[in-house]
């Protein structure tokens, strides 16, 4: 095989793996800003998320000599998921009861992401002693087993590239999928959006919207909180980091969301496409130093790119859910 | 009223008006629960006396002269952002890009401390002022001509060009890398003292940081007297109330965010110049380092009243410096100051609800009239 085509494929891995951990982020995040709430907390929520299934993992298999490897994923998957749905409450909580400014809000919560991930990371790696870092290795390596069989260990085999991920890669497309049947062809689906485009005329229809919003909002958060822990466990191999990586990529989910005009399906290969655009300037020739820091702000170019030719057209399926950002109380209508 | 099965728990009720000394009691009452929350959070981690730690935080705050100091800059360099974003926020144009307008300023600043250091002192400081808020106004205007010709999502958009800021500051610092390999800048003009903001009391910078507060204050005082008592800022409210309201009123509101978006772009890039003239001396992703996302909570708690902000900005600089000196003091890492001033910021935007609302439980509901007001 050419060199070229081998870093072509290496780019590609590279970029999917980066992708999953946005794209849990934005398919969580697509969720929210369906309910009319724009949840500036991405970045918090995912690191609540990281730093929840780590702990679940590394309380179990510290005080469990032989863990058991389904116990510790399970235990570190519903931990990441209450841990940012909880993060999700407190958000959920402050800006439906108490009316509080969403924006505001999103970003408080995001401060209190990063301090109490980083806090009990910190303390989880003092705590470790000796090497300074913990590594839950039983979840990890469970969280990282592929489909060997198929893709080998060869990086330079097209297989590789398909099927050499994690499997929380896997569910993250397969949760897309869902999404996007879930949003547009159920009825819990169609309550949801008119919830975030007319809450009023919802309101009329019987739905219950505060019932709504919460639901969306926590559940929204405990997705985007896998990508935390897809992070944690998967890419930096059950260890703590703290190098603020979760925050930038929470942003970039966040992003990716405007970017797929709100649609899961194109969140798919949105986020890929992001992953790529984030490594690419590692495989462009005759880039020193200072222009690859350009390169990489392709993915926020695009982004924004799109947020102007989608403002430009007003194409009815393009625009974001018409009450987004906007509080409802029923008695201002 | 009928008979009715059920009485809800609670009714809420819109205040048409609140006192200012109830307004105040609420948030202290606010205050006073986040403490508790946060202090029984720090007797969980650390098992100490909260109040000993408490003490501690006083000292890490105001313990020296030089950390009073550096405590009252890194006040002035949070209240320059919030007072920047005031005139958005008020508004309600959400400027989330004050990160990056810091940014965009700062490099500017250095780039004058490095290519014009020739100029004569006065004339250096001008023209590093001028281009920093320059070169934040058109940071803002972008986001601000989008929303203003095509409604595009001003959250979204500032968002972004925050990151486009970081991006482009890396790109800076590897073109300006001092020592080479290193990474940083490194300080510049660190024999020449070139452009740095004098000290007021002393011959030598960074002594005290006087400056930083004339500067600072009279960005408060301009901008409250600006949003209060000139046409302009009559406008910006209007605008904020409703859209609709000032098209109806004649109001060019195309005119007013673009505007709006330039002044608080550059009081945001000045917020730059502050901070890497007056402070740091060099320039790196994280000369902002977040303090452009605190700036929009303090803005926001404060009621686009800038004299406000300098109490909020005050209270947060005060609970960083202390928590950083807990983590110190008790060795625990230092990353407990964000929890605990998150824990304080949920506090004070959950008991707006309070201020703006009025709620009548159901046992007293019937007795309580005379209470309501």
């Amino acid at each position: 095989m050419s060199e070229a085509m081998v870093q072509i494929l290496t780019l590609f891995h590279s970029g999917v793996v980066y992708g999953v951990i946005i794209l849990f982020g934005a398919l969580g995040e697509i969720i929210t800003e369906k309910t009319g709430h724009l949840n500036l907390g991405v970045p918090g929520i995912m690191y609540l998320g990281g730093i929840s299934g780590l702990m679940a993992s590394f309380f179990y298999e510290n005080n469990n000599p032989d863990a058991n490897t389904a116990i510790s994923i399970i235990l570190a998957i519903v931990f990441a998921f209450i841990g940012s749905a909880l993060g999700g409450l407190i958000y959920a909580f402050l800006t439906i009861s108490l009316r509080a400014n969403q924006n505001v809000t999103g970003l408080a919560l995001t401060i209190f992401g990063s301090g109490f991930a980083n806090f009990f990371g910190g303390m989880l790696n003092s705590m470790s002693g000796g090497v300074g870092q913990i590594s839950v290795a039983t979840a990890s390596n469970g969280f990282r087993a592929y489909i060997s069989a198929i893709a080998g260990n060869d990086t330079k085999d097209p297989l590789y590239a398909i099927f050499g991920y994690g499997w929380l890669a896997y569910v993250a497309i397969a949760l897309a999928v869902i999404l996007y049947f879930v949003l547009n062809k159920t009825r819990v689906g169609l309550s949801l959006r008119a919830v975030g485009e007319d809450p009023a005329t919802a309101d009329a229809a019987g739905i219950n919207v505060t019932k709504y919003k919460y639901f969306g909002i926590c559940i929204g958060a405990g997705i985007s909180g896998m990508g935390g822990l897809y992070y944690t466990m998967d890419y930096i191999k059950g260890t703590w980091a703290n190098d603020g990586t979760i925050e930038a990529l929470g942003w970039l989910a966040v992003a990716l969301v405007i970017f797929t005009t709100w649609k899961p399906l194109n969140a798919i290969w949105g986020a890929i496409l992001f992953g790529i655009c984030y490594w690419s300037y590692l495989y462009i020739p005759g880039l020193d130093r200072s222009s690859s820091e350009i390169f990489k702000m392709l993915p926020y170019l695009f982004t924004l790119a799109v947020l102007i030719v989608v403002s430009l057209r007003k194409k009815r399926e393009t625009q974001p859910p018409a009450h987004l950002g906007l509080p409802y109380f029923r008695e201002e209508r | 009223m009928s008979k009715s099965k059920s009485e809800p728990l609670f009714r809420i009720s819109k205040r048409d008006d609140i006192s200012f000394k109830k307004a105040l009691m609420i948030r202290a009452i606010a205050l006073a629960a986040a403490l508790l929350v946060a202090g029984i959070v720090i007797i969980m981690i650390v098992h100490v006396n909260p109040f000993k730690v408490y003490g501690t935080m006083f000292l890490g705050a105001f313990g020296t002269r030089m950390r009073s100091w550096v405590t009252v800059r890194d006040i002035m360099t949070l209240l320059c952002i919030a007072v920047g974003l005031a005139p958005a926020f008020a508004m309600k144009f959400w400027n989330v890009g004050a990160e990056g307008q810091i940014l965009i300023g700062g490099i500017s600043t250095v780039f004058c401390m490095k290519y014009f250091d020739n100029l004569p002192t006065f004339v250096l400081f001008l023209v590093m002022i001028i281009t920093s808020m320059l070169c934040g106004a058109i940071w803002g205007f972008l986001p601000g001509f989008f929303k203003a010709n095509w409604n595009t999502n001003e959250t979204l958009f500032t968002l972004m060009m925050n990151y486009i800021a970081i991006q482009f500051t890396s790109f800076m610092v590897a073109k300006w890398e001092n020592p080479f390999g290193s990474n940083s800048v490194g300080i510049v003009n660190n024999d020449s003292m070139r452009g740095w903001l004098p000290s007021m009391f002393s011959s030598s910078p960074g002594d005290d940081y006087g400056w930083n507060v004339v500067i600072v204050m009279i960005a408060v005082v301009a901008m409250f007297v600006y949003l209060k008592y000139s046409k302009q800022g009559y406008e910006i409210s209007v605008v904020g109330d409703s859209v609709n309201t000032a098209r109806y009123a004649g109001i060019r509101v195309n005119k007013v965010y673009i505007r709006t978006m330039l002044i608080s772009g550059a009081v945001c890039g000045l917020a730059g110049f502050v901070a890497v003239s007056g402070a740091s001396h060099t320039i790196s992703t994280s000369t902002a380092g977040g303090r452009g996302f605190t700036a929009i909570i303090v803005a926001w708690l404060a009621k686009f009243n800038t004299f406000t902000m300098i109490f909020i900005s005050a209270l947060l600089i005060f609970l960083d410096k202390g928590a950083s000196q807990i983590a110190s003091d008790y060795h625990i890492n230092e990353h407990v100051s964000q929890i605990i001033t998150s824990i304080i910021l949920f506090f004070l935007l959950g008991c707006e609800f309070f201020i703006n609302y009025n709620v009548k439980f159901k046992k007293s509901s019937k007795k309580s009239k005379e209470v309501a007001a």
